[in-house]
């Protein structure tokens, strides 16, 4: 029982960065930009958050700092994307690495490259510390909380029912008739990949104001690809995509117990943390087979 | 069809090389140096001495073999973003079959080394490519997703099988002497994989441009469609692009283990796949671009870790200014071909149209 309860707490708080980058991404690609400069994004928003909250003592401000750095890693993808127009793939990768190689010039900068500074992470809350066993599962932190009642549900309910999430699904997928509707292509697509920014450096900012407490290199370790993996795995469904990031978390979280277990003690860490990768790229090759993409994913739009 | 451009490519990529410097002195303000001393430190300081120039070389030499490999996949449509990882599995090939040829002659036993990581750089990038050519499965997640796991890899065979018996240390056995690739040059780490980098871009840029393969490749690169309706078997073509791609690549981590580190180690590689693809689009896809991209990559790389020490840049910058030479030469690329075509708003439909390729290739 505490191992189930443990375990299903462990995917929660794990699934959380995955839930902010992976609805952050759909808002992108749902507007037909892909954006790869996610892992990048969520690297600077781990970075950053932790320096800003080590300088301040606040990890609130912490997180303030991050989106904005979320929002400016959308604009400059945007700026690349939608305004030049160029290749998206080239574009996200340029992103990623400048935004890597920016955070770990400002790290050694900063610290110096000495001993590993750490914060006061932000605390759990329980609302039901007292409901026995069970409860243990609620033992989360806020922007768990906040991705799973606040973000997905908000997340959904703009994309699929305002006005705004149908005219980033308009751009998404016939740029030419939502111009000629009236939508301005440009701006929509410009706030949908700022929004996505700023999701993905708060889902980066999570590691290191909640989760760990300290900023370490490779801290994202490829989580913003499973981000992108996830998107098409959930076929640029918010629903569907959180419950991808669930299942992604739930092989993590059980790879982590399964380590401590005498029938895997011979076995090098490593591959069972190698897992949840395989996992995903399975579930690619089982559920990803000639999906429907976004009908002007990858394309720049110019009037003509 | 053939269009007349305002800029050629060679003053397009400088002036990339230009605004790139321009954005990059704000973090060298940031660290308190003079951007100017930095600029020359990071591209002519390493041009200075003979030892620093053959520095030059030897870190041209991997990014060579990456950015031929992803500069073939691009062309081809195919968005090989796995370098990094088939780069890891060829240097553990080489590991691994460096350490058990010790009873043969180099001219045995390196030939088999090259061989052996050009098979598993290509056995890594076979899954991705056969999920995008069966099943139309996006490549680019899966070649990413293999990266993190390729070096999951690394570190799970120098944490068990392979930790150094003696001191502890997660490194492999040193492999034997017959396969340790012979120095070029006296008093330098240039090696011979210097020179099968260059017979490799060599060979690349003969298959390209001159024979009916290479021009199989790039016809389906700029379009798949009309690749198709020439008679080209696409899917055979891109799957043959991402192996060639991926076993290139694994070449790259060979000749770092035989060349360089002689062992497998954690640290084998500072993201050399990913500058890969740096250096094939500066390089604008073609291979005289990546050898002269490649070059002056690994002369800014030497230059930026000699800053470090001589005027306190953390060495980092240079992973920034390749991040940002991406951006500004896709943005200048991208401005050209809409400058050259104004009213052409479909011309990247299909999926696995490139239009970097079909930006330099017109």
């Amino acid at each position: 029982m505490i191992f189930l309860v443990d375990l299903v707490a462990a995917t929660l708080r794990n699934a959380t960065p995955l839930v902010y980058g992976t609805v952050g991404e759909t808002y992108a690609e749902r507007s037909g930009v892909l954006n790869l400069g996610i892992e990048g994004t969520m690297y600077a928003g781990a970075f950053t958050g932790f320096a800003v909250a080590w300088a301040t003592g606040s990890p609130l401000l912490g997180l303030l700092a991050a989106i904005v750095v979320g929002i400016l890693a959308g604009a400059v993808m945007a700026l690349m994307t939608v305004t030049f127009g160029a290749n998206q793939h080239v574009s996200g990768i340029g992103l990623t690495i400048g935004l890597i190689g920016l955070s770990e010039f400002a790290n050694r900068l900063i610290f110096q490259g000495g001993e590993l500074q750490r914060i006061q992470p932000m605390p759990t809350v329980n609302p039901l510390a007292g409901a026995g066993e069970l409860g243990g599962i609620f033992d989360q932190y806020g922007l768990t909380w906040v991705a799973f009642l606040v973000v997905v549900p908000a997340a959904w309910w703009v994309l699929q029912r305002s006005s705004f999430g149908l005219e980033i699904r308009a751009v998404g997928e016939n740029p030419e008739a939502a111009d000629a509707a009236g939508v301005n292509v440009a701006r929509t697509r410009y706030l949908a990949l700022i929004i996505g920014g700023a999701l993905m450096a708060i889902g980066g900012a999570f590691f290191t104001l909640a989760l760990l407490g300290s900023f370490t290199l490779d801290i994202i370790a490829g989580r913003g690809w499973v981000c992108v993996a996830l998107v098409i795995f959930g076929r640029w469904h918010i629903g569907r995509g959180v419950i991808g990031a669930l299942l992604f978390s739930l092989i993590f979280s059980l790879q982590f117990r399964l380590r401590i277990l005498p029938e895997f003690a011979g076995l090098p860490f490593e591959v069972l943390l190698a897992l949840p990768y395989l996992v995903i790229i399975g579930a690619l090759a089982l559920s990803g087979r000639n999906v429907a993409y976004p009908g002007a994913y990858l394309k720049p739009y110019r009037r003509s | 069809m053939r269009r007349i451009s305002p800029w050629s490519t060679p003053a397009l990529v400088v002036s990339a090389v230009v605004i790139t410097f321009v954005i990059t002195a704000v973090p060298i303000l940031a660290a308190g140096a003079n951007p100017i001393e930095a600029y020359t430190a990071f591209v002519v300081l390493p041009l200075t001495s003979q030892f620093t120039a053959l520095e030059v070389l030897v870190t041209a030499t991997p990014i060579l073999l990456t950015g031929t490999a992803v500069a073939i996949a691009f062309r081809a449509g195919y968005w090989n973003i796995g370098a990094e990882g088939q780069l890891l599995l060829g240097a553990i090939a080489a590991a691994g079959i460096g350490t058990l040829v010790g009873g043969l002659p180099p001219i045995l036993a390196l030939p088999l080394m090259v061989a052996g990581g050009a098979v598993a750089g290509a056995a890594w990038a076979v899954v991705p490519a056969l999920l995008r050519v069966r099943f139309g499965i996006d490549e680019v997640v899966t070649t990413l997703l293999l990266n993190p796991v390729a070096l999951l890899l690394v570190n799970g065979l120098l944490h068990g099988p392979w930790r150094d018996p003696v001191t502890g240390f997660p490194e492999s056995p040193r492999i034997a002497a017959s396969a340790e690739f012979p120095t070029l040059i006296e008093r330098s780490r240039l090696h011979v994989g210097f020179l099968l980098a260059i017979v490799v871009i060599l060979a690349a840029w003969y298959v390209l441009a001159r024979t009916p393969a290479g021009l199989r490749l790039r016809a389906t690169g700029l379009s798949p469609h009309g690749a198709r309706f020439a008679g080209i078997n696409v899917g055979a073509t891109i799957l043959g692009a991402a192996l060639v791609s991926g076993a290139i690549a694994g070449i790259a981590g060979v000749s770092e283990v035989a060349g360089i580190q002689n062992r497998l180690t954690g640290g084998l590689s500072p993201g050399y796949g990913y500058t890969g693809i740096v250096v094939a689009t500066l390089g604008t896809l073609t291979m005289p671009g990546v050898a002269v991209a490649a070059i002056f990559l690994g002369d800014l790389t030497v230059g930026a870790s000699s800053a470090a020490r001589s005027l306190g840049i953390p060495s980092q910058l240079g992973a920034v200014v390749q991040g940002v030479l991406l951006l500004t030469t896709v943005a200048l690329l991208a401005l050209r071909r809409h400058r050259a075509r104004p009213s052409d708003p479909a011309d990247t439909g299909s999926a696995g149209t490139d239009d970097i390729a079909a930006e330099v290739t017109a």
